[in-house]
């Protein structure tokens, strides 16, 4: 357990049960100004995110006890705060059932550290706060500085990056997104990586914001090129 | 005849008949012979007996009353009317003919024919009566028994015998002749011969009928069995013949039965070892990346730093880096190839434009193609070139091919050629570098093979790209073909179907260029 300055960019909960790996990924992300704190066992990892309160977590998938999907999960339930799994197979059901889990992002071992930090700089970057926008989609309004999306009275809540997806399609209406698109957009990707990322999320941000996930409105998709804001 | 070659029970059956055929139409042949000559010879002894007793008794008569009366005519009609009605009663014929030339002064008293009435004279023939006429006994033949058309009775064939007699009233001799028809006989032998005929008829459908049933009971399970092993064949593993009894069959059943068994047992055992090395697999990637990323992060963070270390060290940090690069793709690939060798590689299909992934692979390799002096040129066709492949496998397969091809260009341009036909998608990748000697197009997908082993590893490559570019191109059901010529160049060929897994049949792009095989004729 080492617990770190807290860096001026963010703290960052480091979840790993190969000690090795932990202290470097400290040594990489203190150099890059980040805060972190290891947690080494999938069990205490929920006790240790409600202590440290960090900005984001970088999680094993492969944990001893609790495994990573669990975790994630648990921290999903509770916060929206960003989830970046490490993980060792590229395979896509592999994959697939991490982002479903709730992560925002996940990268593939080995991985060089700049990109690690690259991902890890996209998904906490908000630090300058926003003018006050206020947008509409279908029949839901939404507060960009306040961070909050409404249906009538109702709020529901998003994911930074669910709210993000639903900004970016809701700030041009009239155009359709390619999955490249908003993996730059959103994710903050120069070169198109991985589109599964895209279709997870839009998945998982349907299931909050339509009335029917089923057959959409609000996030429809245009076969053949990507997304788009359903008419209102 | 497709019957005839497929169906054993219709040979047996068929077979079966045509013999039993040929032996009954034999065996009733010999029968009616035997019958028919029984009938006649014993209708031929009864008949010439008849002649013989009724001339001796006619001649007797004559003789008795030769004293009294001299009228030769009234004493002939006496005679003949006396045998006719005789032969009525009887069931025989007369002719009585002469007298002989030469036997009576007094031709005119008595000459001519005498018969039954009704009956041709031309029954008897010619060939006995001379015999007749010379011999005094009796003598007979067969003939054929006719009448005048006005009695409407059928000829028949019969027997003739004719003998001498005298007549004391002239002292002339006159031939008589007794023709007995066999109407009768024949009638007995064409019952005989229906008999026959209905009889050898239903044995050959009971033969049939039995031979059938017979080849039934032991084709049906042989017919069973064919339908089970060709389920088996098929893949379904649990199929089973259902055994009855203990007899060939039902043991033929078990043996086939057991075969299935031991069939599935191995290739359950086959499966689980596929699994477990799938696993293995999986665990080997997980164990290894871990360590490798530390190492690979405490590198980057030494190569950073390196302008602080002196020279060696610092040098040491630039090797330590590239090197860890090296081993990162080495094990990518290595785990790539484990996949395709436990099964596990799935295809992600979508529709590409094969032409976009040449634009795209060569965009990414100009910096490599610039730094060996050469470019990369894309020569597509009008044609859209699409195709239902996993988009990151065949940029995989291009990438490779491209980067091979900057390999050994030895400064000249690479080019790619992409084009499309109903069925398939092509593309190729033509360098005019050092070429493949003969025999090399089929090693190169070998794997870790290298054509010169004494040759630069500018690009880094780790001897498996082609191995895995080949398993790619079969993952789709595509090919990927090399040619080379000494000092002509290469030309790696990869055609996928337009549906991943249909057949091709043709692929668009030769495999030979056409710049090479016009070079070489």
């Amino acid at each position: 357990m080492t617990h770190g300055d807290p860096g001026n960019r963010g703290k960052v909960l480091v979840v790993d049960d190969d000690a090795a790996l932990a202290e470097m990924l400290t040594i990489v992300l203190r150099n890059e100004g980040f805060g972190t704190f290891v947690c080494e066992t999938g069990d205490q990892a929920m006790a240790d995110f409600r202590e440290y309160k960090p900005d984001l977590v970088l999680l094993d998938l492969m944990l001893p006890g609790k495994d990573g999907i669990d975790v994630c999960r648990e921290i999903r339930a509770e916060s929206g705060v960003p989830i970046v799994m490490l993980t060792a197979k590229n395979d896509t059901i592999d994959v697939v059932v991490g982002l479903e889990s709730g992560a925002d992002d996940y990268i593939v071992k080995p991985f060089k550290p700049k990109e690690l930090v690259a991902r890890i700089r996209a998904r906490v970057r908000r630090f300058d706060e926003p003018g006050p926008e206020s947008l509409t989609m279908g029949d839901l309004s939404i507060d960009v500085a306040g961070h909050t999306v409404t249906r009538g009275d109702e709020q529901i809540l998003l994911t930074p990056l669910e709210f993000d997806l639903l900004v970016c399609l809701a700030r041009k209406p009239w155009q359709v997104f390619t999955r490249e698109v908003l993996l730059e957009q959103v994710w903050g990707y120069r070169h198109a990586a991985d589109t599964r990322l895209v279709n997870v999320h839009v998945q998982r941000l349907r299931s909050k914001v339509e009335h029917d996930p089923e057959n959409p409105q609000i996030v429809v998709t245009v076969r053949g090129v990507g997304y788009k804001a359903g008419s209102s | 005849m497709t019957i005839w070659r497929r169906s054993i029970q219709a040979r047996v059956v068929i077979s079966t008949l045509v013999l039993s055929a040929v032996v009954v139409s034999l065996v009733g042949w010999i029968l009616l012979r035997q019958v028919t000559d029984g009938l006649v010879s014993s209708k031929t002894e009864s008949a010439v007996a008849e002649a013989s007793r009724g001339t001796i008794e006619a001649q007797g008569r004559l003789t008795a009353a030769s004293g009294t009366n001299f009228d030769s005519s009234a004493q002939l009609a006496l005679l003949v009317a006396s045998i006719v009605s005789r032969g009525d009663v009887q069931g025989y014929d007369v002719v009585l003919i002469g007298p002989l030339a030469g036997s009576s002064e007094d031709l005119a008293s008595g000459s001519g024919t005498r018969k039954s009435p009704g009956l041709e004279t031309t029954s008897v023939p010619e060939r006995l009566r001379q015999v007749v006429e010379r011999d005094p006994g009796t003598s007979w033949t067969y003939t054929r028994v006719r009448y005048e058309p006005d009695t409407k009775l059928p000829s028949a064939p019969g027997i003739v015998a004719g003998s001498q007699i005298r007549l004391p009233a002239d002292g002339g001799i006159y031939t008589l002749y007794y023709l007995f028809p066999m109407t009768q006989q024949e009638e007995t032998l064409s019952l005989v011969r229906r008999a026959l005929t209905t009889g050898g008829t239903l044995l050959l459908i009971l033969v049939g009928g039995l031979t059938w049933l017979v080849t039934r009971q032991v084709v049906t399970p042989v017919r069973l069995a064919r339908r089970v092993a060709e389920r088996l064949a098929a893949g379904r593993l649990e199929e089973r013949m259902h055994v009855r009894g203990e007899d060939d069959i039902a043991r033929l059943g078990n043996s086939l039965n057991q075969m299935a068994a031991s069939l599935q047992k191995q290739i359950r055992q086959l499966e689980e070892l596929s699994r477990v090395q799938r696993r293995f697999v999986s665990d080997v990637s997980h164990e290894l990346r871990t360590p490798l990323t530390t190492v690979r992060m405490a590198g980057d963070v030494l190569h950073d730093a390196r302008g602080q270390f002196d020279p060696a060290t610092a040098r040491s940090a630039e090797l330590l880096q590239k090197e860890i690069d090296r081993f990162e793709v080495l094990l990518t690939d290595l785990l790539e190839i484990s996949r395709f060798d436990a099964g596990a590689a799935v295809l992600d299909l979508e529709d590409v434009n094969l032409v976009d992934v040449a634009q795209r692979v060569a965009e990414s390799t100009t910096a490599l193609a610039e730094r060996r002096h050469t470019r990369v040129v894309v020569k597509a066709s009008e044609r859209p070139c699409l195709a239902e492949v996993d988009v990151r496998r065949v940029e995989r397969i291009v990438r490779n091919l491209v980067t091979n091809a900057i390999d050994h260009a030895d400064g000249s341009d690479v080019e790619i050629f992409v084009d499309s036909n109903e069925e398939a998608t092509a593309l190729a990748v033509r360098d005019h570098g050092v070429g493949l000697k003969p025999g090399e197009s089929a090693m190169v997908f070998n794997r870790f093979w290298r054509a010169d082993p004494a040759r630069a590893r500018t690009t880094g490559g780790t001897g498996l790209g082609l191995s895995i570019s080949l398993e790619d191109a079969n993952l789709h059901g595509g090919w990927l073909q090399a040619w080379g010529q000494p000092g002509e160049g290469a030309q790696f060929r990869v055609t996928l179907p337009r549906r991943a897994g249909d057949q091709i049949a043709k692929s668009p792009l030769p495999l030979v260029p056409i710049d090479a095989s016009r070079g070489a004729s």
